[in-house]
């Protein structure tokens, strides 16, 4: 389906009857050259780039809920590019550069917002670390800038300047960065994928790989068997779950990260806001809630809920850092389960079994890499050959010692 | 979460810092054979499962001992306390 100025009109004149689902709701087939196992945003995307750059059609995505039921559905929607280290850096900036033109290729209102993302800091080591940061993003052709005290009163008057403890010194100021409408990242990538022919096999898990020789060539599922020359898993949070079936061990623990959503208030924050001295980070979604999230609860955990310190711990970072939103009340709040690595870094390689092949790892920065992440995977599936701007993420780095560790914390998945 | 301290009793899991799979106890001998892979596999590989997981808590907030916790991943339920060292004094008396 076609969307359009002139479609809304005419739909709107007709009583919105004209509207049809945006995908397909197929039987599997009995092969495709490719399945990708998982139907949330990096899955969908994968299918979409298969199909647009690749030329590669004869796909199935198999999703074992309904599409975007996962993490696509359960973040706090920031894009952005301001890493640091040279493996993640141009991986993240060519993710910005697919996210901007997102809406006009896959003719959806994905709700892409470059309002800005404001890092700020609070002390002169601080400072001088968000420089070294901006010129890696700057080196890499992103935005970035440093701003002053004087220029963050001018944009974000109510924070809590003079804080005796946490004093406000400034900020790194990527304006590209933003917020994007989630859930919309999944239906448009579905629509496009579908109508380039991929079939999107919702409620239909994979159970089980068929391996025969050390070679991959299908998998099993609850609609039947599915073979295929290919399968790529992209499965987040049920990554160690997944491969695990075929006795695959993973540099991956899975963790609950906590969302949040106050009341709806009057347009308060201007773009993504970020407490240095703590962990928390804010925006405003367009509806008015403020949209904020802090660290993961810190122990494994399937169960999409976390507990109350976590929440608490936020809630006092938010408070340190604005007081002004003490008062809002709390609406909603939720967890999704992350595929935290051993160095908070992502994984997109193959794997040591032929023809199956895993993207996973994401920490929780999935949401920013969708497209890239997709796009990557996509060349690896498609050419069997890395991506250049994920040739880093691959398993071996581990044994290699070149693990690729934002924070410098070392293998303990709890504190990327 | 309450964590049932073999010693102190229930404390809130706040108190405590998860340290990891309690697979961690058992580090392999640098000088055995395939100690490469041992120790690639002890550093970062996991399995991380989905209901019943051995865990380490470490009581920082507390008396600093190192308990042992089996918990199901899926509901945080609390199956069983022990403390590291007396796991590791009962092995290393077999």
């Amino acid at each position: 389906m076609k969307y359009s100025g002139i479609k809304v009109l005419w739909e709107g004149l007709r009583g919105n009857m004209g509207w049809k689902p945006l995908w397909r709701n197929p039987d599997p087939k009995k092969s495709y050259d490719i399945i990708i196992v998982g139907g949330g945003g990096h899955g969908l995307a994968t299918a979409y780039y298969l199909a647009e750059e690749f030329k590669i059609t004869n796909i199935a995505v198999v999703e074992k809920g309904w599409l975007g039921s996962g993490n696509i559905g359960r973040n706090t929607t920031i894009i952005r590019s301001n890493y640091l280290l040279p493996q993640n850096q141009p991986f993240y900036e060519f993710s910005l550069k697919l996210w901007e033109n997102l809406e006009q290729e896959l003719n959806y209102n994905s709700m892409v917002s470059q309002r800005g993302v404001l890092n700020i800091f609070h002390s002169d080591s601080q400072r001088d670390a968000f420089v070294r940061r901006g010129n890696a993003m700057l080196m890499s052709g992103a935005d970035a800038s440093l701003l002053g005290v004087n220029d963050l009163k001018k944009m974000v008057p109510f924070l809590d300047f003079q804080n005796s403890r946490f004093p406000i010194k400034g900020g790194l100021w990527q304006p590209r960065g933003g917020t994007v409408r989630h859930d919309a990242v999944a239906w448009g990538y579905a629509k496009e994928a579908d109508s380039r022919g991929v079939d999107i096999i919702e409620n239909c898990e994979a159970t089980n790989f068929l391996v025969k020789n050390g070679r991959c060539y299908g998998v099993e599922t609850t609609k039947g068997v599915i073979k295929s020359k290919k399968v790529g898993v992209c499965v987040a949070g049920s990554s160690s779950q997944v491969m695990g079936k075929i006795g695959i061990n993973l540099p991956i623990e899975s963790h609950v990260l906590q969302a949040f959503v106050s009341e709806g208030l009057k347009p308060v924050i201007p773009g993504v806001i970020t407490f240095g001295a703590g962990h928390f980070y804010v925006s405003q979604s367009n509806k008015g809630g403020l949209v904020f999230g802090g660290d993961i609860d810190g122990y494994n955990s399937y169960a999409q809920r976390g507990n109350l310190p976590v929440i608490e711990d936020v809630c006092e970072g938010g408070v340190a850092l604005m007081p002004m939103i003490g008062r809002a009340r709390l609406l909603r709040a939720w967890g999704g389960v992350m595929d935290m690595s051993m160095d908070g870094s992502p994984i997109i390689d193959k794997t040591n079994i032929k023809n199956l092949y895993f993207n996973g790892g994401w920490c929780y920065g999935g949401f920013k890499a969708t497209p890239a992440s997709g796009f990557c995977y996509a060349h690896l599936l498609a050419t069997g050959t890395s991506h250049n701007d994920a040739k880093d993420f691959l398993f071996n780095r581990f044994e290699k010692g070149r693990l690729i560790d934002e924070k410098g914390q070392g293998n303990q998945p709890n504190l990327h | 979460m309450l964590i049932d301290h073999p010693l102190l009793g229930l404390r809130d899991s706040s108190e405590f810092i998860y340290v990891g799979d309690a697979k961690l106890l058992n580090r392999p001998n640098w000088n055995s054979k395939n100690s490469k892979t041992k120790f690639i596999d002890y550093g970062y590989l996991r399995k991380n499962p989905a209901g019943v997981h051995k865990e380490l808590w470490y009581h920082e907030q507390g008396d600093r001992s190192w308990l042992v916790v089996t918990r199901n991943t899926v509901t945080h339920e609390i199956l069983k306390v022990e403390l590291a060292r007396y796991l590791k004094r009962k092995a290393n008396a077999k």
